[in-house]
């Protein structure tokens, strides 16, 4: 297994380290605000562990995925509401 | 919530159920300028009010459904300056989604019977079906888009109607001639007593013909835009206007916040709430058929309801047979929303011995009345 991966956060290019999850990722990217809630709140992750939900990002077109239960793979492209 | 009526003082009038029949009736009442009380066992807005999906929709399946759609269509027009953002009001249109051209025949059947009193309706080509909703399956035949109808959040509705009513949590376990006894051994003394009670209306007046018609409904995570209309599938009326024991339609429809509501399924004879799982996977592969990408989505939750049902699908709108001061309002099946305001209107208008707008003899509760 490579020791890095590339992807792509809200089309930015970003190098991490194999085993990084998405949610780090995004956060390396200098992004912060994951999601919106349905008012418009900036949202982000809170349990860490996939229970909370706040941290769902679009990944490879899928919405609503839980970006810290989703390891960063070569190519993926992750997608948060700004 | 604070009322205009002290507990122990008496009122013109009783209703009996806080869902958005009762309110409605509740909020013209108290415009005659009666004294209103509300009586409701559960929660405000707690039973089909809440569990179904909000859809303000004309029906033409037979004339007089047809005028008490299209009157309630029209005063839900007229109140809309000043229902507040919590009522989600949505002007979506719906979309009935023909399979088949058998079905395009039904399409073009129920264009004629739109267009004919004045309603706004178009036939979609099953290209222009396609553009209207992408995600719909590709190869449907066509539709009709009736845009006159919308979306509501009916619980918002409700409590916005029961605004300065005074509403009061107990069961009514009786109706007498000066009033309604409660579980808890009170009485409320009243001059007019309106049953809004839903499906448990018969537990009150067993010699009406309600009964309870249990409903399916999941709602997905936010998909903005995934469906713009309200979406139904043109045999639904062959679900909601059979018997059988059991059927599904496909019927979808989008909510403001980008969720989507799936429905729909009708079951008699059940008592239980719980969630029938293969019924809700039959429910739920019907849409798949209709809209395969729904698979892909994520289902937040899935819940039941009961519909007041009754035997030509019609609601009881008026006075009861064997009393001087009961009313109904009741038996709207999986309409209330739609039919709540058309409802209080008739039946404040009979109340007030005025002449009501639409017809009230296809809605009067004897038909629905046993002996015994």
């Amino acid at each position: 297994m490579a020791d890095v991966v590339n992807v792509r956060i809200n089309g930015q290019e970003l190098e991490v380290k194999a085993g990084t999850t998405a949610a780090v990722a995004v956060f390396m990217a200098g992004v912060t605000c994951f999601r919106r809630s349905v008012t418009g709140e900036v949202r982000a992750p809170l349990c860490g562990m996939g229970v909370c939900m706040e941290c769902r990002v679009t990944i490879d077109g899928v919405p609503h995925s839980r970006s810290c239960q989703t390891l960063c793979v070569e190519g993926m492209e992750i997608r948060t509401d700004g | 919530m604070l009322g205009d009526t002290p507990l122990n003082s008496g009122a013109d009038a009783v209703v009996i159920g806080a869902g958005i029949v009762g309110a409605c009736c509740a909020h013209l009442l108290r415009r005659e300028g009666m004294r209103v009380a509300v009586v409701e066992a559960g929660v405000i807005a707690g039973g089909a009010t809440g569990a179904g999906m909000g859809h303000i929709v004309v029906m033409d399946d037979n004339p007089a459904e047809y005028e008490l759609t299209l009157y309630s269509q029209r005063l839900w027009a007229e109140l809309l300056p000043v229902l507040p953002p919590q009522v989600e009001f949505d002007p979506c249109g719906t979309l009935w989604v023909a399979a088949d051209e058998e079905e395009m025949a039904g399409v073009e059947a129920k264009f004629a019977s739109y267009t004919m009193r004045g309603m706004r309706a178009e036939i979609l080509d099953g290209r222009s079906v396609a553009e209207a909703e992408p995600a719909l399956r590709k190869g449907l035949a066509g539709g009709l888009l009736v845009r006159g109808d919308s979306v509501i959040y009916a619980p918002c509705a409700t409590a916005w109607f029961l605004q300065g009513v005074d509403v009061r949590r107990g069961r009514v376990v009786a109706v007498t001639d000066g009033g309604v006894r409660l579980e808890d051994g009170s009485s409320l003394s009243c001059e007019v007593v309106v049953c809004a009670a839903g499906a448990s209306s018969s537990e009150l007046f067993p010699q009406l013909e309600v009964r309870p018609r249990k409903g399916h409904l999941a709602i997905t995570d936010r998909y903005p835009g995934y469906v713009r209309h309200q979406l139904v599938e043109l045999g639904y009326l062959k679900s909601a206007h059979g018997h059988s024991t059991e059927s599904v339609a496909f019927n979808v429809q989008p909510r403001k916040t980008g969720q989507l509501l799936i429905g729909s399924s009708r079951q008699y004879g059940v008592t239980s709430p719980a969630v029938d799982r293969p019924l809700l996977d039959r429910m739920l592969r019907r849409a798949l058929e209709y809209m395969p990408g729904l698979a892909q989505l994520s289902v937040l939750r899935t819940w039941t309801g009961f519909r007041p049902s009754t035997p030509d699908n019609m609601p009881a709108i008026g006075l009861c047979p064997e009393r001087e001061n009961v009313w109904f309002a009741t038996g709207h099946e999986g309409l209330g929303i739609t039919t709540s305001l058309g409802t209080a209107h008739l039946l404040v208008d009979l109340v007030a011995h005025r002449t009501p707008v639409i017809d009230p003899r296809p809605f009067a509760p004897e038909r629905l009345w046993r002996d015994g």
